[in-house]
C-alpha cells in the first residue's frame, strides 16, 4: 500500500498552497536537516521538474528553508522563512536544473556545517508524502513516516546482526530496512525505519560498536529534533 | 488495514454492525499501535484547523501570493445573505466555505490537506456548513472525517489523489467522493449508501484534467473546490434517496486509474495544456513571471 494510514489522507495540517510543493518540500528539507544532524551553515538546493517551474509562486523555496530550520508543515513562520534564515545565520541558495529526475517534483540538497557536507535527493510525491532516494551517494527508499535510524559503518560481517539484536532487546520493531554500500568491505549505509524511536542511550550504545562511523536519527514527529551522535 | 477496497470496507462494517468512521478509528489504532484518544485528538486538531481556515477566509482578506485570486468566499457569502440563491442556501454556504478555505491555502495560510492542499476546500466546505445547519457536535464531525479518510485511503491506494499523477479527477474528484460518502454517514445513512455516494460522485468527475494557470493551485482549483462541495452534497442526497451507483464504486475507482494514466502529461499539472494554455492563461503566466522577482543568490 502506497498510503499507509488515515493521516496520510486527512492531513497534514500545513501552510498552503500546495501539499506537493509546500508541505512535501518542508518535510524533505527536515529530513535533510536531520541527516546533517544540525542546522546547516549553508544550503544549496537544486530543483527539478515542476519544482523548478513553479517554486516561486508556490513558495516552495520558503518551504524548503523552513524545513531546514526544522519547522513543521503548519508553522506560521513559513511565509517569513527567508528572514528567519537570515536571523539564524543560514545561507541558502537555489538553482534549477532541466535534467531528468526520478519524479516531477524533485530536489537535491547540498548542506554544509563546518567541514561536514551532506547531500540528499528526494521527491514530493503528493499529499505531503515524500520519497527520499539518496543520502550522499547511497541509495535509500525512505518515506519519513516512521522514526528512521541512519547508520554509516564499514561493510563488515555481523554488524547488522548486532544492530538488529540491540533494537530487538530494546523492544523496537523494525518496519523497513535499506542497506547500500560503496563496495565490498567499503563504506556502507543502513537506514532502519522503526515503529518507535530509539532512545539516546540505545543510539549511544550502537555508536560504540566497532566499524560504526556515525548515526543519525530522522524523526519528523512534530517538534522532534535531529540527534547528532 | 483489513480492507483495501470499498466493498471490503462495506462488508466489515456490516459484519461488525458499525459505521465507516468507527471502523476506521479501530483500524488506525491497530495499524499504528496508538491509543484511540490520541488518534481522535489528532483528527480533532485537524478539524479545528479547518474551522479556523473557514473563519479566516470569511473574515479576512485572502489575496494569494501571486495576486491572481482572493475574496470570492466572502463575495459568495454576502450574495447568499443578500437574497435568493440559484442553487439553494445549503449549497451556496458549502460553496462559500470551500472557496474560503482554498483561498486561505493560496495565501499561504494554514489548512489541512484533504486529501491534498489543492483540494483542501471541499471537505471543510461540506462539513462545516452542514454542522451549522444540522447542529451536530464536533465529535460527530470528527468521526465523519475518519469516514472520509477511509474512503480516501481506498481511492489513494487503488488509483491516485494527486493532480500531477491522475489529473484533477484524482484531486478534487477524490475530495468530492470522500465528502459525499462521509456526508451520507453524518446524516445517518448506511455504509452501503455511503459507498454508493462515492461512486456517484466520482463518476461525475472522471476525465477532469489538472490545468493550473502558471502551475499554481489557484485558477481553476479554487473554483473547482467550491463546485466540488456542491457535487458532494448532491451525490450524498442521491445516495440517501436510494440511488445506487450502477457501476460499483470500486470499479469507478479503477476507471479513474485508467483514465488518469491515459491522460497526456500536458493535462496533469504541468501547466502545458488546458486552461493554462488559453490566451489569457498564457498572459497571466507571463505577467507573473515578470512580476515575481528571482530570489537573490546569496552565496
Amino acid at each position: 500500500m502506497r498510503f499507509k494510514d488515515v493521516f496520510s489522507i486527512i492531513g497534514p495540517a500545513m501552510t498552503g498552497p500546495s501539499s506537493s510543493h509546500t508541505a512535501g518540500a518542508v518535510r524533505l528539507a527536515r529530513v535533510a536537516r536531520h541527516w546533517l544532524g544540525v542546522q546547516p551553515d549553508r544550503a544549496r538546493m537544486t530543483l527539478y521538474g515542476s519544482f523548478a517551474d513553479t517554486y516561486k509562486g508556490h513558495g516552495t523555496d520558503l518551504a524548503l528553508i523552513a524545513g531546514l530550520l526544522n519547522y513543521d508543515t503548519d508553522d506560521y513562520r513559513i511565509p517569513d522563512a527567508e528572514q528567519c534564515a537570515d536571523q539564524a545565520g543560514m545561507e541558502v541558495e537555489f538553482a534549477v536544473s532541466g535534467l531528468p529526475a526520478p519524479h516531477p517534483n524533485t530536489v537535491r540538497f547540498e548542506l554544509w556545517k563546518d567541514e561536514d557536507q551532506r547531500t540528499l535527493l528526494g521527491s514530493s510525491i503528493g499529499g505531503g508524502n515524500i520519497h527520499v532516494q539518496q543520502l550522499n551517494e547511497f541509495r535509500v527508499n525512505l518515506t519519513g513516516e516512521l522514526p528512521t535510524l541512519v547508520l554509516l559503518h564499514s561493510d563488515k560481517p555481523g554488524t547488522l546482526g548486532v544492530v538488529t539484536s540491540a533494537l530487538g532487546a530494546a523492544d523496537i520493531n523494525i518496519a523497513y530496512m535499506h542497506v547500500d554500500r560503496k563496495g565490498r568491505d567499503g563504506e556502507a549505509l543502513t537506514a532502519i525505519e522503526t515503529d518507535s524511536p530509539a532512545s539516546a542511550e540505545l543510539i549511544a550504545e550502537l555508536r560504540a560498536l566497532p566499524y560504526m562511523y556515525e548515526i543519525r536519527m530522522i524523526n519528523l514527529k512534530k517538534g522532534a529534533e535531529s540527534d547528532a551522535v | 488495514m483489513r480492507f483495501s477496497h470499498l466493498h471490503e470496507l462495506g462488508a466489515l462494517c456490516a459484519e461488525e454492525s458499525t459505521t465507516i468512521g468507527r471502523l476506521m478509528i479501530k483500524e488506525q489504532v491497530q495499524e499504528t499501535n496508538t491509543p484511540e484518544e490520541e488518534i481522535f485528538r489528532q483528527m480533532s486538531d485537524y478539524y479545528e484547523v479547518m474551522k479556523e481556515a473557514v473563519h479566516r477566509g470569511q473574515t479576512q482578506d485572502t489575496v494569494s501570493r501571486s495576486g491572481l485570486t482572493g475574496g470570492d468566499g466572502k463575495r459568495l457569502a454576502e450574495y447568499l445573505r443578500a437574497g435568493e440563491t440559484c442553487s439553494g442556501d445549503a449549497s451556496a454556504l458549502a460553496m462559500a466555505y470551500a472557496l474560503s478555505v482554498s483561498e486561505v491555502n493560496a495565501s499561504m495560510g494554514r489548512i489541512v490537506a484533504t486529501p491534498t492542499a489543492g483540494s483542501c476546500g471541499v471537505i471543510p466546505g461540506v462539513f462545516i456548513s452542514a454542522q451549522e445547519r444540522f447542529g451536530w457536535d464536533d465529535e460527530h464531525m470528527v468521526r465523519g472525517l475518519f469516514a472520509a479518510g477511509a474512503i480516501g485511503y481506498v481511492i489513494a491506494n487503488n488509483s491516485f489523489i494527486s493532480g500531477a499523477e491522475g489529473g484533477c479527477q484524482a484531486e478534487i474528484g477524490s475530495a468530492i467522493g470522500m465528502a459525499a460518502g462521509a456526508m451520507v454517514e453524518l446524516r445517518g445513512g448506511t455504509p452501503e449508501q455511503a459507498i454508493h455516494a462515492v461512486g456517484l460522485a466520482l463518476k461525475n468527475t472522471l476525465g477532469l484534467i489538472c490545468d493550473p494557470v502558471a502551475g499554481l493551485v489557484e485558477i481553476p482549483c479554487i473554483v473547482r473546490n467550491g463546485l466540488g462541495a456542491v457535487t458532494a452534497l448532491a451525490a450524498a442526497d442521491m445516495a440517501l434517496a436510494g440511488v445506487r451507483s450502477a457501476i460499483p464504486s470500486d470499479e469507478v475507482i479503477d476507471v479513474m486509474l485508467e483514465v488518469g494514466s491515459a491522460m497526456p502529461s500536458k493535462h496533469r499539472e504541468t501547466a502545458k495544456g488546458g486552461l493554462a494554455q488559453t490566451p489569457t492563461g498564457k498572459r497571466l503566466t507571463e505577467s507573473l513571471t515578470r512580476n515575481i522577482p528571482a530570489k537573490k543568490d546569496k552565496s
